[in-house]
């Protein structure tokens, strides 16, 4: 066997985000074993993980793992280019476009949960865009954007106070680049 | 379970529960906008094909309306509407009871008259029970 020329040296900012990922995709492939009463409706647990990498490393951390999560995950679930893809994808998208506008509110009043309600609003936001546009041309869709929002609410709410518990015991920023 | 629960509230910032509010106001104005549809604004009555009357669903009235048979006559209450008599034979209409929906309609075909609710999003060209 010839030995390769190439050679990649993970640098560890690479092991990092892999292995934040790894926990992000883990909760989204978990979450997809839960049945849900409605398509699209989601606790969305791999948002925990991009919070605390949000607040913990920075936006372009998250954006490599909330990336990283849809790709890998939808390819785990066998719907990588399905339109389930292109739903989370974009709400994926979107939520990380609010993420880095979000976090530069002032972190003394806002703290992640308000991240959170804002990531999960972007989600849905994004989806409904692409669902609106491409897969139902249809303004029928918007009939259950209540029942998004009221489950935004709820798991945005939910996943910001996880994330807010586990940066507490993670203790504080390693490195202050956020 | 006390103390735990004061555990989670006291990783609310000020700001959270602004935003926590404005979130809950957002599904409740959604839901209000959204699922609207199908509140009747206006009552047309047509005799003989042609409109004999539209009438504003806001005050209890009652409107004869003269066919072939005889009169029909509608009574209008605020947000609905219903054929409260009518001389055909099979009183298809009159059975339909009050209507209070956009796009229903109870038609009296012998008397020729029909009652439609219109406005807002009509849902359907016509609902039958």
């Amino acid at each position: 066997m010839t030995p390769s020329t190439i050679e990649i040296l993970p640098t560890d900012d690479d092991r990092r985000i892999a292995r934040l990922a790894a926990a992000a995709i883990a909760l989204s492939v978990a979450e997809a074993a839960i049945p849900l009463p409605l398509p699209g409706v989601k606790p969305g647990l791999g948002n925990i993980v991009i919070l605390i990498v949000l607040l913990r490393w920075g936006w372009r951390d998250a954006v490599w793992v909330g990336l990283l999560r849809v790709f890998a995950s939808s390819l785990l679930l066998g719907q990588l280019f399905a339109p389930g893809f292109f739903l989370s994808l974009s709400g994926s998208v979107v939520s990380l476009a609010v993420l880095g506008l979000a976090k530069h509110l002032p972190r003394r009043w806002f703290g992640p949960v308000s991240l959170s309600v804002f990531a999960a609003f972007a989600h849905i936001g994004g989806q409904l865009a692409v669902a609106r546009l491409w897969l139902v041309p249809h303004n029928g869709v918007f009939y259950l954007v209540p029942v998004f929002a009221v489950a935004a609410t709820l798991f945005g709410l939910i996943n910001g106070l996880v994330a807010a518990k586990m940066l507490v015991r993670l203790g504080p920023l390693t490195s202050p680049d956020a | 379970m006390k103390a735990s629960l004061a555990g989670w509230l006291e990783l609310l910032r000020p700001g959270d529960y602004v935003i926590l509010a404005a979130a809950l106001t957002a599904c409740v104005a959604s839901a209000l906008v959204l699922w609207r549809g199908g509140a009747p604004e206006k009552a047309v009555v047509r005799a003989g094909g042609k409109v004999f009357a539209e009438l504003a669903l806001t005050r209890a009235q009652s409107v004869e309306v003269p066919g072939p048979l005889g009169t029909t006559r509608i009574e209008i209450q605020p947000g609905r509407a219903r054929v409260a008599s009518d001389p055909g034979p099979r009183q298809y209409c009159v059975r339909q009871g009050w209507l209070t929906r956009a796009g229903s309609v109870a038609i009296c075909a012998p008397n020729q008259v029909s009652l439609s609710l219109s406005g807002g999003v009509a849902e359907y060209d016509s609902l039958n029970y």
